[in-house]
């Protein structure tokens, strides 16, 4: 059996699904989301360079290489804003979560 | 030299990523007087979002285009562009008495809206998916900082991680919906995609449309439409409210203009595709806006859902899908904007000397306590609820207009319904502040919020007398989208085509 890319996108489409199920169905603990989130983001990486071989194309790589920066950003404002709600809540609980309702 | 010059399209982006790293330098140097009460950076902000809206204004017409096709600077990010610059100026003029008595006006918080408005300019000129996810992203890592700035308070914490969270969320949908779309096109330029998707039938471009569905759903967590909208109100509640204001004015703006520049310039062609999910969007939110806001006892909860409402009759320009669409979408942004900044400068001046009150019964008996705040307010939510005259009449005028010009009866007439329904509320909160007896005593109005909303205020009223350079403007702008999706665009930078060409060379085939 060759590999190609239908098993690729199947992946990546696999690790996209468990990071959004992460988000939605955990109740404990927002690190978990942070890590989730990643999952979503790397899952995409793994779709642009699978595409980006295919098509004998390098864009797509320069867009992961992109990704992989904004991730590693959005990862470093993530916990600094849930160290910021430590501090004030004493809790990061998801279930504590709910000072505004909605 | 030539290569230097050939950079002008993209100057004032540069003149203001420059200035904010400036404005945080001075910040950093400088002796601060009191911490948290940090003036100078304000001015400094506004001052240089003035000079950059300037530097735009001036800026020839016609179409350029810059780093092979990313950056596009046409009549129609130049028009968001101003706007956007103007909204931001005129948060920041409105509410630095506010921050600084909330202890939050620090240099901080003035770069980040320099950076967050250096993202969403980045936004609206994107020309491909790479430049329209950086400058997304550039925007949004700042909000989500904007969101928690105040530190010391949890609910402004709680909003910029349930900000974050979803914002994050947003971005990753949006990115694998790019990458389904890059692999089904084999390319990320929107030009490319556009005439990739034209030119074969239509059953072959299902992959591009799960991507373009993940797109717009990425999209529509940005610009918070049903049945994305779950973050808007707790974050505009829980946000501090200059802040919530900054939200509800240039983001919103931007993140349309990207969904009107990428739908118009990359899918013209599978147009008939996303107009129904746009027409489902669009009703849903007009609905859910003036329903969900009836039952609202904090005021910065009932803008949440007004600004919902919002973007759904905005949202009709672009289901419209023709050019007096596109305009009276601007149209209706521009107005909105006018309309929210407006409100926000009264909702600031709802404090005791205890400090802010968000009630919506705080209001009763304004008039008799402060008519002019009373008056100001009152008009700008009746233009809100589209009452005849007013500004926000007319541009829910012009997107019913455009809807029943390309025969959508249907969202037609489900906008005017809701806008009846949606003036409810917005006429309750003008019958407490008019008919129910006193019970609060605001402080005075101070003046950056009283110039605002005197100005807002001047807007909506006279608007009647002279809207035609706001409509030829926006006219002007949609044509620079209709029009200049299939021309050949030059590209200035020699640089750029040797770049593409060695490009191209690259093996790589598997």
């Amino acid at each position: 059996m060759t590999i190609g890319i239908g098993h690729y996108l199947t992946v990546a489409a696999c690790l996209f699904t468990l990071g959004m199920l992460g988000i939605f169905l955990n109740r404990k603990n927002v690190i978990i989301i942070l890590m989730s989130i990643e999952l979503m983001l790397l899952a995409v990486n793994i779709n642009l360079v699978a595409f980006s071989y295919y098509l004998g194309d390098l864009v797509g790589q320069v867009f992961a290489l992109f990704n992989l920066t904004v991730a590693a950003a959005e990862a470093a404002i993530g916990l600094a804003i849930v160290v910021v709600y430590y501090r004030n809540r004493g809790s990061i609980a998801v279930e504590d979560i709910n000072m505004m309702k909605g | 030299m030539d290569q230097l010059k050939s950079y002008a399209p993209i100057l004032p982006e540069i003149v203001l990523a420059l200035g904010a790293m400036g404005v945080l330098m001075a910040g950093v140097f400088r002796k601060q007087v009191e911490p948290g009460a940090d003036y100078v950076s304000g001015w400094l902000a506004i001052a240089l979002l003035a000079i950059v809206g300037v530097l735009i204004a001036m800026g020839g017409p016609g179409r350029e285009v810059l780093f092979e096709g990313s950056f596009i600077n046409d009549a129609f990010s130049r028009f968001t562009k101003v706007l956007m610059l103007g909204a931001a100026a005129l948060v920041l003029v409105m509410s630095m008495d506010a921050l600084a008595r909330a202890r939050i006006l620090s240099t901080e918080i003035c770069a980040l809206i320099l950076l967050a408005v250096v993202g969403m300019m980045l936004m609206v000129s994107a020309g491909n998916m790479i430049a329209l996810f950086l400058g997304l992203e550039l925007q949004s890592l700042a909000l989500y900082v904007i969101a928690a700035i105040d530190r010391r308070n949890v609910r402004s914490s709680e909003a910029g991680l349930k900000y974050f969270v979803l914002g994050s969320l947003s971005s990753g949908m949006l990115l694998y919906g790019a990458s389904l779309i890059y692999g089904f096109t084999g390319s990320v330029d929107f030009s490319v995609i556009a005439t990739v998707a034209q030119g074969r039938p239509a059953a072959e471009n299902v992959g591009l449309i799960v991507g373009l569905v993940f797109v717009l759903v990425g999209l529509a967590f940005k610009i918070g439409a049903v049945p994305f909208h779950m973050w808007t109100p707790d974050v505009y509640e829980g946000a501090p409210t200059p802040v919530t204001a900054f939200f509800a004015a240039a983001p919103k703006l931007a993140a349309m203009a990207l969904l009107v520049r990428m739908l118009l310039q990359a899918f013209p062609g599978i147009a008939s595709q996303w107009q129904q999910i746009i027409v489902f969007i669009s009703i849903a939110s007009m609905v859910l806006g003036a329903f969900a806001a009836i039952g609202q006892t904090n005021i910065k909860r009932l803008m949440a859902y007004s600004s919902i409402g919002h973007v759904g009759y905005a949202l009709i320009g672009l289901a419209a899908f023709t050019e007096v669409g596109t305009q009276s979408l601007l149209i209706y942004l521009a107005i909105y904007i006018a309309m929210t900044l407006g409100t926000f400068a009264c909702i600031l001046s709802m404090r005791t000397a205890d400090g802010p009150v968000e009630d919506v019964q705080s209001l009763a008996g304004l008039a008799s306590t402060n008519l002019g705040m009373a008056f100001a307010l009152a008009m700008l939510l009746f233009s809100m609820a589209g009452i005849p005259t007013l500004a926000g009449f007319f541009a829910k005028l012009y997107v019913f207009g455009a809807a029943i010009e390309a025969k959508l009866y249907m969202l037609a007439i489900i906008g005017v319904l809701s806008s009846v329904v949606g003036a409810y509320y917005y006429l309750r909160v003008v019958k407490v502040m008019f008919f129910d007896p006193a019970t609060t005593e605001y402080m005075p109005v101070e003046r950056g919020a009283g110039i605002v909303m005197a100005a807002a205020t001047a807007f909506v009223l006279l608007f009647i007398i002279l809207p035609a350079p706001l409509a030829d403007a926006a006219l002007n702008a949609a044509r620079a989208l209709h029009g200049g999706t299939t021309a050949a665009v030059a590209e200035p930078a020699p640089a750029a085509a040797a770049a593409r060409a060695g490009a191209g060379t690259v093996p790589g085939t598997p």
